[in-house]
C-alpha cells in the first residue's frame, strides 16, 4: 500500500511538468486546444490526486523518504524526497485547486493572445514547481522549488515582454527576491553547519543539541545560533512572501496577465515564505526574538501596506496591496506562533483572493483592458456573476461572518491578542486598524467598479457583457470555499490536532491552545456558531462593518468626499501616491548606486588603475627604457668594438681590486 | 595498446587528427576539412568515454599511468596518469571540442582547414596538461598550448586582435616564466627529479614554500584570471572569434585552478595554509567587484567575460578553505562552468554572426524574431545567475556551504553573486532579448537554424543534468579531492 502511495506522490507534481514540457515544446504541433487539454488534463489529475493523499493523510498514513540522491559530498547525502503530512497535504490541494481553476480561466482570458501555449506551458511548469517545494523533506529541495517558482514568475511577470512595464517588473521582481535568498541560502548553510544535515526531521530532531550555541556575527555581538538561523530564512521568506521591505516586487509584478496574478501573485507563491516558516516551526518557536521579529515585520507590512491600498485606481493594484497587507496578517500570526492560524489564513486567503484577481480580471476583460476603476462603474447590471462572486470575495476579504476569511482573520488577531512576546502589543494594534482599512478598501473597490453611474466611453459600454462560461465557472467554484471554507475548517484545522506532528508550538506560547479552551468538548456547529457570536461582539466585526459604512459613505452616499478627504490631506495623500517614496530610494539608491560603482570600478579600477598604469605601464615602461638604450645600438663595429675593450677594462679593474 | 596507452590516444589523436585536416589543402576543400575535424573530434571523444567507464572511483590514486623515458639526462619521463579531477576536465575538453568544431561550420569561410587542425591541436594539448605526472611534460603542454590560441585569435579574431593577442601572450608567458624558474629549483631540491610524486614529498622550508608558492601562484593565477590580473582576459575573448572563445572560457581558464591543486596544494601545502587567507580575500574581491564591473558593460562578450572572472573566484575560494565540501563545489564549479561560459559565448556568437555587433544597444527584442535562441539562452542566463536545477547552482552551492563552516562572512560576500550575479545576467538579457523590436537589423533576424539548435540542445541537456543529479560527477571525484587535501594537510617542514 506505502508503495503505491509512494507512486501516487511522484505523480502529482510529475503529471504538471509532464504537461509543461508537451505544451512548451510541441505547442506549435498540439495547437491552442492541445495545449489546454493537455495542462488542464495534468492539473486536475493532479487535483484529484491531493484530494486523495489529503484524505490518506488524514486517515493517519503521513510518508517521509527519499526518491533519489542528488549528489553526495563531504559524505553528506543531499536529497530529493517528500515529507506528506497534514501541512503538506493541505498545501497541495490549495494549490492544485487554485491552479485547476487558472488553468480553466485562463482559456478565456488569453484567448486572444498569441503566447497561448507559452501560458499553459508556464503555469504548469509553475504548479511542478510549488508542489516540489511544499512536498519537500529537506531545506535543499525546498530551495529548489523557492526559486524555481521565483523564475516563473520572473517569465510570467514579463510575459508580454515586448513592454517595457513589464520586463522592467520582472527583473526587479527576481533581483528583490534574491536579495531574499540570499538570507534564505545563508540560512540554509548555517543549518547545515550546525546541524549537520538538511533534512526536515533529522535538523528538528537536533535542535536541542544546538539550543545553547552562539555564533559570533560581528567582533563581540554573540547570536545564539537558532536565532540566526531563523532571521536568516525569515529573511528569504520575506523576499518570497513580499514583506516590507522587500515588498517592492509585489505591486509591479501586476504586470503580468491576471491569471498568475491570481495563482502566482495572491493564492500559491508568494505563501511559500508562510508556509516555510510554518514548516520550519520547531526552529522558530526556541528563538523569541526571530518570532518577535516576523510579528513586527509582518504587522508593518499588514497596516502600512493596506494603507496604499485605499489610494490605489488600479483595479489589479488594489487587490495586490491587499494581498501584501493579507500577507502581513499570515506573518503575525507566525509570530505570534499561531501558525495554524496563519496557515489556515492562507488557505481561506488562496480562495478569496484568487477569486477576487479573477473577478477583476473579468471585469478587465469587459472593459477591453482598462484597469482604471475611475472609468468603471455601474457594472452589476451587465455582469451579474462576476459581481455576485465579486461581493462574496470582498465580504471574505473585509472579515463579515460567515465568510471564509472572517473565522481565519479572527483566529490570527486573536492568537495576537494572547501574545505576550515583545512587540505584541504593537502587532495587535496595527491588524486591528489593518482591519477597517481592509473592508474600506475592499468595498471601494466594490463600489467604484459595480456601483453608481457607468464613466467608461460610450464604446466600450455599449460592449460590455458577461465574460463567458470558461471564465465564470471557476468565479463560481472559488467563491464556494471562500463562503464555506473557514465554517468547515476552523475546528478541525485549528483546535484540533490536525497540525500535530508538522507544526510545533512550545506550550508557553500556544495562543491558539487559549483561544480553544473555550470551545472545549463542543461540536463543530457549537464552535462555528460559538466563534461567530463571539467575533461579532469583538472590535475587528465592528471594525470591519464600520469601514464598509465608510466606504459607502464615500463611494455611494456622497462621491465628492474622497477629493475633498484627499485635499485635506494632501502631504498624508502625496506619501501614499509615491508608496512611501521606497521605489524611488531603492531605484536610486540600491539600483543606480550599484550600477554607478560597477562604472566607477570598471573605468576607474580596471580601465585606468590596472590597465592603463600597470599593464600599459610597464609596457610603457620597458619602451622608455628601450628607447634610451636605442641609440647605442649604431651598428658602427669600431664603436662596439671600443664598448668591448672599455668593458673588458672596467671588469678587470674589478677583479683586480676585488681580489 | 589501446588499453595501455589511452591518455596518449586522446592526447595525439587530435593532433594526428590535425595533420590530416591539414592535409585537404585548401579552402576550395573546406566541407572535406570539416567533416574530417568532425570526425577527429567525435573520435577523440568516444576515445576519453572508456577513461570514465574504466575508472575506478574509490581511489584518489593516479590512474591509466603511462611511463616512458624522454630526456634521460635530466631525468625528464613522458609520463602520465590522472585522477577524477582530470578525468572529468579531459571530458570536459573532448566534449567541448565537438561543439566548437560544429559551431564553426559556417561561421569560419576562410583557412577553414587551419582553423580547425589549431583546435584540434589545442585539444590535444590540453588533454596533455591534464594528464602529465612529470612537471616537465606539463611545462611543455603548457607553453606549447597558447601558441595555437595565440594564433587563432591572431588569425580569425576581431579588429584590435594584435593587442589582445600580445597582451594575453605576454601575460600568460610573464606568470610560466616564473613556474619554470620554481620548477628548476624544485629540481634541485628533490635531487633531480620533475615527477610530480617526488616534489610533493621533498622538504621545504616556510621561505622557500612561500617564494615558490608565489612562483606557481602567478602562473596559474594569470591563467584563471584572478584579480588583479585578469585584465587580459576580458579583451581576449572580445576580439577571439566565438570557437576562441569557447575554449578559452571553458577550459583554458580551467587549467590556472588545476594548476592550484596539482602544484601550490600538495608542493607547497604549508605556504598555501599560510598564504590562504591572501588567495580567499582576492577570490572575494573576484566575486565582488568583478561582479560589479560586469555589471558596467555594453559589450556582450566583455560582459560574460567579466561574469567568468567572477564565477571562477568560487572556484578559487573553495580551493583554499581547506574544506572538503567547499573543495568539491570548486571543482564542480570548474566543470559547470566550462558548460554554461561555453553555452553563453556561443549564444553570443549566434548573435554576432548575424549582427556583426557585440554591443548590447544595438540590440532589444531579439525574442520578437529568435523566438527558440531566447529560450535557450533564457536557460543559459539562468544557469548563469546559479538557479538551482542547472549545473551552475551546484558548485555555488557547494562552495557557500563549505565556506560557511570555516567563516560566516566569506560565504554571506561570496553569496552576494546571488544578486549581483543576477543582476548582470539577466539585465544584459533584458537589453538584448526582451522589449519590442528596436532596429530593422533585429526585425531581420533569423531563427537559429538546426546545426545551431543542436549544438544548444546538447549543452541545455548537459546543464539540466548536471544541475538536476550531478551525483556521477561528485562521486568521480570523492578520492581524488581526499588525496589532495590530504597532501595539502601535510607538513613539509
Amino acid at each position: 500500500m506505502i508503495d503505491d502511495m509512494k507512486l501516487v506522490y511522484l505523480a502529482i507534481p510529475l503529471v504538471c511538468l509532464f504537461a509543461a514540457v508537451i505544451a512548451g515544446l510541441f505547442g506549435r504541433q498540439i495547437g491552442r486546444a492541445g495545449a489546454h487539454t493537455i495542462t488542464i488534463a495534468g492539473v486536475a489529475t493532479a487535483c484529484a490526486l491531493s484530494v486523495y493523499v489529503y484524505f490518506d493523510v488524514l486517515a493517519g498514513n503521513t510518508f517521509n523518504g527519499t526518491v533519489y540522491v542528488w549528489g553526495v559530498s563531504d559524505n553528506f547525502p543531499f536529497e530529493i524526497g517528500f515529507l506528506i503530512d497534514n501541512l503538506t497535504a493541505t498545501m497541495m490541494v490549495i494549490v492544485t485547486f487554485v491552479s485547476l481553476m487558472v488553468h480553466i480561466y485562463t482559456i478565456g482570458y488569453m484567448h486572444d493572445d498569441p503566447g497561448y501555449q507559452r501560458f499553459f506551458s508556464y503555469i504548469s511548469l509553475f504548479t511542478f514547481s510549488m508542489l516540489m517545494l511544499v512536498m519537500s523533506n529537506n531545506f535543499l529541495q525546498l530551495f529548489f522549488g523557492w526559486e524555481a517558482v521565483g523564475l516563473i514568475s520572473y517569465l510570467l511577470i514579463g510575459f508580454w515582454y515586448t513592454r517595457d512595464t513589464a520586463i522592467y517588473a520582472n527583473m526587479k521582481a527576481f533581483l528583490v527576491n534574491r536579495v531574499g535568498d540570499l538570507g534564505f541560502l545563508i540560512g540554509i548553510a548555517a543549518i547545515y553547519a550546525n546541524f549537520g544535515t538538511l533534512d526536515y526531521h533529522a535538523v528538528f530532531a537536533s535542535v536541542p543539541e544546538v539550543l545553547g550555541q552562539t555564533i559570533e556575527i560581528l567582533p563581540g555581538s554573540e547570536w545564539s545560533i537558532i536565532t540566526f538561523i531563523c532571521i536568516m530564512l525569515f529573511i528569504g521568506a520575506m523576499g518570497k512572501s513580499a514583506q516590507v521591505p522587500l515588498h517592492v516586487w509585489l505591486p509591479d509584478s501586476m504586470e503580468g496577465p491576471t491569471p498568475i496574478s491570481a495563482l502566482i501573485h495572491a493564492a500559491t507563491m508568494v505563501t511559500a515564505g508562510i508556509f516555510m516558516v510554518a514548516r520550519t516551526s520547531p526552529l522558530f518557536e526556541f528563538s523569541e526574538t526571530a518570532l518577535s521579529v516576523v510579528m513586527i515585520i509582518g504587522a508593518i507590512t499588514a497596516f502600512f501596506m493596506a494603507l496604499l491600498g485605499l489610494v490605489q485606481n488600479d483595479i489589479k493594484r488594489v487587490v495586490a496591496y491587499s494581498t501584501l497587507s493579507q500577507l502581513g496578517y499570515m506573518t503575525v500570526g507566525l509570530g505570534a506562533s499561531g501558525y495554524a492560524a496563519s496557515i489556515f489564513h492562507l488557505g481561506t486567503h488562496a480562495f478569496f483572493k484568487a477569486l477576487l484577481f479573477l473577478a477583476a480580471g473579468s471585469v478587465i476583460i469587459a472593459m477591453h483592458h482598462e484597469q482604471d476603476m475611475r472609468k468603471m462603474g455601474g457594472l452589476r447590471k451587465f455582469m451579474p456573476w462576476t459581481y455576485i462572486t465579486a461581493v462574496i470575495g470582498s465580504l471574505a476579504l473585509a472579515g463579515i461572518p460567515p465568510f471564509a476569511g472572517f473565522f481565519s482573520k479572527d483566529l490570527i488577531i486573536e492568537s495576537v491578542h494572547h501574545s505576550d512576546l515583545f512587540g505584541s502589543g504593537i502587532a495587535y494594534a496595527s491588524v486591528l486598524a489593518g482591519v477597517v482599512i481592509t473592508a474600506f478598501y475592499s468595498f471601494r473597490l466594490l463600489f467604484m467598479t459595480f456601483h453608481g453611474r457607468p464613466r467608461m466611453d460610450q464604446h466600450t459600454l455599449q460592449h460590455v457583457k458577461e465574460s463567458p462560461m470558461v471564465v465564470v465557472l471557476p468565479l463560481i467554484l472559488l467563491a464556494i470555499p471562500s463562503m464555506i471554507a473557514g465554517a468547515m475548517f476552523i475546528e478541525p484545522m485549528a483546535f484540533g490536532d490536525y497540525f500535530t506532528g508538522s507544526i510545533l508550538v512550545l506550550p508557553q506560547h500556544d495562543v491558539i491552545g487559549q483561544i480553544a479552551e473555550h470551545y472545549e468538548g463542543q461540536s463543530t456547529v457549537q464552535v462555528v456558531l460559538g466563534f461567530m457570536l463571539h467575533g461579532m461582539l469583538q472590535p475587528p466585526f465592528w471594525l470591519a462593518v464600520g469601514g464598509i459604512f465608510l466606504a459607502w459613505l464615500f463611494y455611494i452616499r456622497k462621491p465628492e468626499l474622497p477629493g475633498k478627504v484627499a485635499a485635506s490631506v494632501a502631504p498624508l495623500y502625496n506619501v501614499l501616491m509615491n508608496k512611501y517614496y521606497i521605489d524611488d530610494f531603492n531605484q536610486k539608491f540600491f539600483a543606480n548606486g550599484t550600477v554607478g560603482l560597477g562604472r566607477l570600478l570598471s573605468k576607474y579600477g580596471d580601465t585606468v588603475f590596472i590597465d592603463g598604469w600597470l599593464v600599459n605601464g610597464s609596457a610603457r615602461a620597458v619602451g622608455y627604457f628601450s628607447k634610451i638604450l636605442k641609440p647605442l645600438q649604431t651598428g658602427l663595429v669600431n664603436q662596439y668594438a671600443f664598448a668591448m675593450i672599455i668593458g673588458l677594462l672596467v671588469l678587470m679593474t674589478w677583479f683586480l681590486s676585488v681580489n | 595498446m589501446f588499453e595501455a596507452n589511452q591518455l596518449s590516444l586522446a592526447i595525439w589523436l587530435p593532433i594526428v587528427g590535425a595533420i590530416a585536416v591539414l592535409a585537404t589543402g585548401n579552402d576550395q576543400r573546406a566541407g572535406l576539412a570539416r567533416i574530417v575535424a568532425l570526425l577527429v573530434s567525435i573520435v577523440t571523444f568516444l576515445v576519453t568515454i572508456p577513461l570514465y567507464t574504466a575508472f575506478n572511483k574509490t581511489s584518489g590514486d593516479l590512474q591509466f599511468i603511462e611511463h616512458m623515458p624522454w630526456i634521460s639526462a635530466l631525468d625528464i619521463n613522458y609520463s602520465l596518469g590522472i585522477d577524477g579531477i582530470a578525468l572529468l576536465l579531459i571530458l570536459l575538453t573532448s566534449f567541448i571540442t565537438i561543439i566548437v568544431v560544429i559551431s564553426a561550420w559556417q561561421v569560419i569561410q576562410e583557412k577553414v582547414a587551419q582553423y580547425m587542425a589549431a583546435f584540434l591541436i589545442m585539444e590535444g594539448l590540453m588533454i596533455g596538461v591534464f594528464s602529465a605526472t612529470d612537471a616537465i611534460l606539463f611545462y611543455v603542454f603548457w607553453e606549447a598550448m597558447l601558441i595555437p590560441m595565440f594564433l587563432i585569435i591572431g588569425i580569425w579574431g576581431g579588429p584590435n586582435r594584435i593587442y589582445a593577442t600580445i597582451k594575453f601572450f605576454l601575460y600568460t608567458l610573464l606568470g610560466s616564466l616564473l613556474m619554470l624558474v620554481a620548477l628548476v629549483y624544485l629540481y634541485f631540491k628533490s635531487n633531480g627529479s620533475f615527477a610530480l610524486a617526488d616534489l610533493y614529498t621533498v622538504k621545504l622550508t616556510l621561505t622557500e614554500q612561500l617564494w615558490l608558492f608565489m612562483a606557481f601562484f602567478l602562473a596559474f593565477a594569470v591563467k584563471i584570471p584572478m584579480f588583479p590580473v585578469h585584465t587580459w582576459l576580458p579583451d581576449a575573448h572580445v576580439e577571439a572569434p566565438t570557437g576562441g572563445s569557447v575554449v578559452l572560457a571553458a577550459i583554458m581558464l580551467k587549467m590556472g585552478a588545476y594548476g592550484f591543486i596539482r602544484f601550490n596544494l600538495p608542493i607547497t601545502p604549508d605556504a598555501s595554509h599560510t598564504l590562504s587567507g591572501f588567495i580567499i580575500v582576492l577570490s572575494l574581491i573576484a566575486i565582488v567587484y568583478i561582479a560589479m564591473v560586469a555589471l558596467a558593460q555594453t559589450d556582450m562578450k566583455k560582459l560574460i567575460a567579466y561574469s567568468s572572472i567572477s564565477h571562477m573566484g568560487f572556484v578559487t575560494l573553495g580551493l583554499f578553505v581547506f574544506n572538503k565540501m567547499a573543495f568539491e563545489g570548486a571543482v564542480i564549479q570548474m566543470i559547470s562552468h566550462g558548460f554554461i561560459s561555453g553555452a553563453m559565448f556561443l549564444c553570443v556568437g549566434v548573435l554576432y554572426d548575424r549582427m556583426h555587433t557585440r554591443k548590447m544597444s544595438d540590440y532589444g527584442g531579439v525574442a520578437n524574431t529568435m523566438p527558440k535562441f531566447a529560450a535557450f539562452m533564457m536557460l543559459f542566463a539562468m544557469a548563469n545567475a546559479g538557479l538551482p536545477g542547472t549545473s551552475g547552482f551546484v558548485g555555488e552551492f557547494l562552495v557557500i556551504l563549505g565556506v560557511f563552516q570555516v567563516n560566516a562572512w566569506y560565504a554571506i560576500i561570496a553569496g552576494t553573486t546571488l544578486i549581483l550575479g543576477a543582476a548582470y545576467t539577466l539585465w544584459m538579457y533584458k537589453r538584448v532579448i526582451f522589449g519590442a523590436v528596436s532596429n530593422d537589423n533585429v526585425k531581420a533576424l533569423k531563427d537559429i537554424n538546426s546545426r545551431e539548435g543542436f549544438f544548444l540542445l546538447v549543452l541545455t541537456l548537459t546543464v539540466l543534468l548536471m544541475g538536476l543529479w550531478p551525483a556521477p560527477f561528485l562521486d568521480t571525484i570523492h578520492s581524488s579531492v581526499d588525496r589532495v587535501l590530504a597532501l595539502s594537510a601535510v607538513t613539509k617542514l
